[in-house]
């Protein structure tokens, strides 16, 4: 079975017609914000394996972690990383404002349609 | 399965942390065919048995507290009277917030533990597949019939969810959706069934020795049976006796021989068949007939059909035992009537609601049984409670999914 098969396998419609409880739209932003905290906790698992498995072999010292003060430049990459992953999650709400600043803007199609009636 | 002193760590539900809620899937019982699980694909079921957790120990109070408070109150003030039924209740529920919420949330979780599920069983299909023929090519205990059937109450929407249900094979000799129902049915009942999903079949087995202590079945039928997880208990309890699954789908048939097998389990053959038509056995073929949470999944005519063959099939003071969950009653509140209805209209589930109106004791005297030896009892899930939640002492409410069961049952 191709990589391609299974993953449209897995995430199939189960057969019936599929009931909506909130209004659709948000229903579906739901489905898929909590797709992405169960994925979340499944890194967050990740994670603290991988802290458990440092400690038992002696890389780690307990409470090192939350001990653990960056110095100046990886704070500030750390930071800097914080800021990008921000902007990108919000990024919609960026565009959303900004156009607001440009109320006189047309559509793609409508250029098409005026850029049509030139020739 | 047993915490020794030995164990070098502690138990991963270990009770001295005041920890309440499902054990980590690691505690679960494998078996030859049991699909190979990442980390990642581990802590994906735990996140969503904890989701099945969170919604039912602190959700559902919030949804009552809305039924209460809000949804009751504005249907007597519309109607001028009562709730009449369920339906009015759920109707009325249908536009609360709460319920909303909580049926959203409740609904992709299933959606969410299918794709999980699928996704570890299709990934390692040619494997899975390979392990369960070499475990039942050319073994008589394994027969299946490709002309069979399916049933509309079995094609007609994919029960609680589950693509291709049990029933669909995507080529041949494929066993792909009994892996994905056994591995991670887990998140639905959060380790209440025990570490091999078998804590129904031990449960049945409890109440048979305590309240038949001179029983002593040679032939077992159970019908429905799937992989076999409520069926092996019954088979272990009395390695004398020969047991049958009978079940519509190869897949989970498939499965489950190989499953057994790989369990030590012998004395037991998976057939593919109908409840409904069952000739090719002959009157008085079985001591003991049992279906476990299955007569739900069936029609009204398909639950009367088998109700008359378990009669025929009874030998002379066999027994049959049906384990369901509790029927609706006029005691028992709208709210929570309507709560466990909630699986017909939003789980596929679509004869839940119908099955569990109907007056069974006269169902089984229509099928022939007679009424001074009907037989009703409760029984909750029996489970090594080192590892996993005891469903006696667990009073959270999953409506319709605890595992918390009447029987209905008969002696010929």
């Amino acid at each position: 079975m191709s990589f391609a098969e299974a993953l449209a396998g897995a995430g199939a419609k189960p057969a019936g017609k599929r009931p909506y409880f909130l209004e659709p739209q948000v229903e579906r932003v739901l489905a898929i914000t909590m797709a992405m905290a169960q994925e979340l906790a499944v890194a967050r698992q990740r994670s603290d394996t991988l802290e458990r498995l440092l400690l038992a072999k002696g890389v780690l010292t307990p409470g090192e972690i939350d001990a653990f003060v960056p110095d100046r430049a990886a704070s500030a990459e750390r930071q800097m990383w914080n800021q990008e992953f921000i902007a990108r999650i919000l990024r919609i709400v960026q565009q959303e404002n900004e156009a607001v600043m440009s109320p006189a803007e047309v559509a793609s199609g409508d250029v098409g349609e005026e850029l049509a009636r030139e020739a | 399965m047993s915490s020794s002193a030995d164990t070098p760590t502690p138990a991963p539900n270990d009770p001295s942390a005041g920890y309440d809620g499902p054990p980590d899937f690691r505690v679960i019982g494998r078996h030859a065919v049991f699909p190979q699980t990442s980390h990642d694909e581990i802590e994906r079921i735990n996140f969503l048995a904890q989701m099945n957790r969170h919604l039912a120990a602190r959700v559902v109070p919030g949804v009552k507290a809305a039924f209460d408070a809000r949804v009751v109150p504005a249907f007597e003030a519309q109607h001028g009277r009562a709730m009449a039924d369920r339906h009015e209740a759920r109707r009325a529920l249908l536009e609360d917030p709460a319920f909303q919420t909580w049926s959203a949330l409740r609904r992709l979780t299933m959606e969410q533990r299918q794709q999980a599920g699928r996704w570890t069983a299709l990934r390692q299909r040619e494997r899975l597949n390979a392990v369960t023929a070499g475990l039942t090519e050319g073994d008589p205990r394994l027969s299946l019939d490709p002309s069979l059937p399916i049933p509309r109450y079995v094609s007609a929407v994919d029960h609680h969810c589950m693509p291709g249900s049990y029933h669909t094979e995507y080529f041949p000799g494929d066993a792909v959706n009994g892996a994905n129902y056994d591995h991670a049915g887990f998140v639905t009942t959060g380790g209440l069934l025990g570490g091999y999903s078998d804590g129904g079949g031990h449960a049945v087995v409890k109440w048979v020795r305590r309240n038949l202590p001179d029983f002593k079945p040679r032939k077992i039928l159970e019908i429905g049976g799937t992989v076999g997880h409520s069926s092996l208990p019954l088979a272990q309890a009395f390695p004398e006796a020969e047991m049958t699954v009978v079940d519509l789908g190869a897949p989970v048939l498939r499965y489950g021989l190989a499953r057994a097998k790989s369990l030590g389990v012998d004395n037991i053959s998976f057939v593919q068949a109908s409840g409904e038509d069952l000739s090719m056995y002959p009157d008085a073929s079985f001591d003991w007939i049992q279906t476990t949470m299955f007569l739900h999944e069936l029609s009204t005519k398909a639950l009367r059909a088998i109700f008359a063959e378990t009669r025929r099939l009874l030998k002379p003071g066999g027994i049959v035992l049906h384990v369901e969950q509790p029927q609706y009653a006029p005691e028992m509140p709208l709210f929570e009537q309507a709560m466990r209805d909630w699986d017909a209209f939003y789980n596929n589930e679509p004869f839940w609601s119908r099955m569990h109106e109907m007056d069974l004791d006269a169902e089984m005297v229509a099928a022939g049984f007679e009424r001074d030896k009907l037989i009703h009892g409760g029984v909750t899930g029996v489970v090594d409670r080192e590892l996993f939640p005891d469903a006696e002492e667990d009073d959270t409410e999953d409506y319709g999914r605890k595992a918390a069961w009447h029987v209905i049952g008969a002696v010929a």
